[in-house]
């Protein structure tokens, strides 16, 4: 590839560049660093983390028993059905949640899509309070903000204790288990600040509505069930799984 | 914000001030050619470059040559990633059914730049754009380019205020090796495997289908992640694997890989300051540096942190609890995440603002007015409160400059800073300098307001928060940032041109102008310090050097932040 630059230009001008002392060593050093940098330092680190760290190093991912992945723990699910926790709202298109192109909502504050009557933040507020009133369930306490706004990645996976306290009541009345019970649970995927000191409190939704699955299933088979069925049968009746209650008391 | 807020804020500036003496003796040591321990294993690939470069380590540069060299380089990997780029769609691991969106000449030529230039703004969103072969060979390769490139026009920057009676700075040959194999390399990999540890995938596994717990199907990316994590951060680059960069939980899935991250971005260019005391034989100068920087970085991140936790006085009125208590951030948490919260995230925008890197973790464009304007403050003023591995370096002696020509002129003494006295040519260049980032950002952003190719990128936000789209993305670009207000569509001819256009000026016209003055100063002898001397290094020099910090920028900005970010606070109360 530098056959040609051993023709003899060297005696450059006083005033003139020398062009071939610059133009070498910066293609030669771009195809140098190229290999090092951007081939074998990613093959070499991938390799060791491929071997130190698998489960990380392949996306965290959360399985079930027959081995299909079910999502990854560090990556937010889609949660609109009553039975389960919600998380963050996600403004990522063309649904909520999806993967493939993570997305804030970038709307400024004042920004009607925002804040308007139509907004993202009431119409979230009016979907928790009409979950809350299907369920039979009524909450005081004012919705803590972290569950009316879209996160920065469209992918959140948690959400803050005090927006799993919020939906707690309607989680309980809708799988028919008592508030203590579904609270140890919560209290039990709820991360403190790492180190103690770093980041926030948070709830992993995804980690917390499974184990919802397996210890307290709707319908004794805890598959999903599609949201807008969940709605036609939350209204009637709260008790719709008496069975599940047998292994909380 | 309660005590945990004010330790973390503590615990990550007492950890990058503990690093900048043992890192600031490393950089000297590799840039100086003294032994350093990993020298048994790089000197050999150094001799083996020289020889393919055909470069005579020994042979010093003039302030021309060097700046030659470091343009043709910059433009020479542009060039080759504008290459890469176009052939992507032709090589055999390109799938059109994820890579949704287009490669078109005009993003490839704005990426190629972008990344040549440090900036990596990026108009595109990665996990739709770009092949795992793109991503490493093209993008992760960049960084180390444009990082070590900075580096090493720092450091011969600093070589013209510390030599005497030369014609040189150095080689930019040999300070582009160096800084690679010795600097970025080492600590990329350590890095990358600490956050790999943490959750960040690092695999070559195409893109996983899930099925979710309501049956549905959700597409997890994966690829090299971590390995341009890590590089992304310590070169001052910033582009994200991820359209929502470092805000994306698969690039900083915890808290602790944001202090890991936030601490890779500053800890170069806080270490340059004591590198710089130290080749200049005066290291209380290198700390008075450091010591300005860090007071404006505290003072940033307590605006930021304040307007964030005040939340949005709207939402509020919704009957929305947006208080700060132990179970819950509160605030402003639309476009944050719930790991990082108010304060992980305000951390991040002052740091990634300051450090001429554009991995933000939350999307700056739902920030309070007053919280979204430290960021863009910090990028107007020239990225000089730690700043990009080696330009943050000449963007704060620029400013002492200044300071001292105005000091001497008000005390009627002839100016001199470490000696060297400031002049007319070396004030004009200074000058130039300081011009040049108004110069640039404010025409460009009048003209994108004009035409309607410009207010096309309006798709999200409308009135004052729409101009400020747009200014910041000017200034990330001239800044080279590269971090942005993602609410404006900048995929289009218009913003790919005139964005990279400012990314040019900004990286080889201030290069170039720095280089310059750095050949003035080297031929120049020192003078001893003697007690006719200003002190360049106490506390009224300090105050003096902050006022003209925010002068030079508040004249130069204040009518554009009016019309932006300050009319939009008065109408959020």
């Amino acid at each position: 590839m530098s056959a040609n630059q051993t023709s003899t230009t060297s005696a450059s001008t006083n005033t003139g560049i020398d062009w071939r002392q610059v133009i070498v060593p910066a293609v030669v050093s771009i195809l140098f660093f190229t290999l090092l940098t951007g081939l074998l330092y990613p093959a070499v680190i991938t390799g060791i983390a491929q071997v130190v760290f698998p489960n990380q190093a392949n996306g965290s991912l959360i399985e079930d028993a027959s081995g299909n992945v079910i999502g990854s723990e560090l990556i937010g699910q889609q949660f609109s059905d009553p039975v389960y926790f919600w998380g963050r709202l996600s403004a990522t298109g063309p649904v909520p949640y999806n993967g493939a192109i993570s997305s804030g909502s970038n709307y400024g504050p004042l920004n009607p899509a925002l804040i308007g009557e139509e907004g993202t933040v009431q119409s979230r507020i009016t979907a928790l309070e009409e979950a809350n009133a299907a369920a039979g369930v009524s909450v005081d306490t004012a919705i803590p903000v972290d569950l009316v706004t879209a996160s920065g990645s469209g992918l959140d996976p948690h959400i803050s204790p005090a927006a799993a306290q919020y939906q707690l009541p309607r989680v309980a009345a809708l799988r028919g288990i008592d508030e203590t019970t579904l609270q140890a649970l919560v209290d039990e995927f709820t991360e403190g600040r790492t180190l103690l000191i770093l980041g926030e409190p948070r709830v992993n939704v995804l980690r917390l509505n499974l184990a919802l699955d397996e210890q307290y299933p709707v319908d004794g088979g805890g598959a999903a069930v599609p949201s807008t069925e969940a709605e036609a049968t939350a209204e009637p009746t709260v008790e719709v799984t008496p069975d599940a209650t047998a292994e909380g008391e | 914000m309660n005590p945990y807020h004010l330790i973390q804020y503590g615990v990550f500036l007492v950890v990058l001030l503990l690093c900048v003496k043992p890192v600031g003796i490393y950089l000297y040591r590799v840039f100086e050619g003294k032994p350093t321990a990993l020298d048994f294993l790089l000197r050999p690939v150094e001799r083996l470059l020289y020889r393919l470069l055909r470069v005579n380590p020994a042979n010093e540069m003039t302030w021309r040559d060097y700046t030659l060299a470091f343009i043709v380089f910059t433009l020479c990997a542009a060039g080759w990633l504008f290459a890469l780029l176009m052939v992507q769609s032709l090589l055999p691991e390109h799938n059109p059914a994820l890579l949704t969106t287009p490669m078109t000449p005009d993003l490839a030529l704005n990426t190629a730049i972008s990344f040549s230039t440090g900036t990596t703004w990026q108009a595109y969103g990665g996990e739709t754009t770009l092949t795992y072969l793109s991503q490493a060979l093209g993008l992760v390769s960049q960084n180390f380019f444009a990082g070590g490139a900075g580096l090493a026009v720092g450091i011969a920057f600093i070589r013209g205020l510390a030599r005497e009676q030369g014609t040189t700075l150095g080689n930019f040959w040999v300070d582009l090796t160096r800084a690679i194999l010795w600097v970025l390399l080492p600590l990329s990999v350590l890095v990358a495997l600490l956050l790999v540890w943490q959750g960040v995938p690092l695999n070559l596994n195409p893109y996983t289908q899930a099925a979710t717990v309501q049956g549905e199907t959700q597409t997890l990316p994966q690829g090299p992640i971590a390995a341009l994590e890590s590089i992304k951060n310590l070169g001052t680059n910033g582009g994200g694997y991820f359209n929502t960069n470092a805000a994306h939980p698969y690039e900083n899935p915890t808290p602790l890989t944001n202090m890991i991250e936030l601490w890779s971005i500053v800890v170069l260019p806080a270490a340059l300051t004591y590198t710089f005391g130290r080749m200049i034989g005066r290291t209380s100068q290198g700390w008075f540096l450091l010591a300005v920087m860090t007071l404006l970085f505290v003072v940033g991140l307590g605006i930021t942190g304040l307007a964030e936790q005040q939340g949005n006085p709207r939402i509020t009125a919704l009957g929305v609890d947006s208080t700060l208590s132990t179970a819950q951030p509160g605030g402003n948490m639309e476009g944050k995440e719930v790991r990082f919260g108010i304060h992980g995230s305000a951390l991040a925008a002052v740091t990634t603002s300051n450090g001429a890197t554009g991995s933000y973790n939350s999307m700056h464009d739902s920030y309070t007015p007053l919280g979204g304007m430290v960021p863009l403050v910090n990028m107007l003023l020239g990225e000089l409160i730690y700043g990009g591995v080696g330009t943050g370096i000449y963007s704060m002696v620029m400013l002492v400059l200044i300071s001292v020509f105005i000091s001497g002129l008000m005390i009627g003494r002839s100016p001199e800073y470490l000696g060297k006295p400031v002049s007319v040519d070396e004030i004009k260049l200074v000058g130039l300098y300081l011009i040049l980032s108004a110069a640039v950002i404010l025409p460009l952003t009048a003209l994108a307001v004009l035409l309607p190719a410009g207010r096309a990128g309006l798709v999200t936000n409308q009135g004052a928060h729409g101009f400020t789209e747009i200014f910041y993305a000017y200034t990330s670009s001239f800044a080279n940032n590269g971090q942005n207000f993602a609410g404006l569509n900048a995929n289009s001819v218009f913003y790919n041109l005139t964005t990279a256009l400012a990314m040019l000026a900004g990286r080889i016209g201030l290069a170039t102008l720095a280089l310059a003055l750095a050949g003035l100063f080297v031929q120049q002898r020192c003078r001893p310090p003697s007690s006719g001397m200003l002190p360049t290094d106490g506390f009224t020099f300090g105050v003096v050097l902050i006022a003209v910090i925010f002068i030079v920028g508040a004249l130069s900005f204040f009518p554009a932040l009016a019309l932006g970010p300050l009319v939009e606070q008065l109408r959020l109360y």
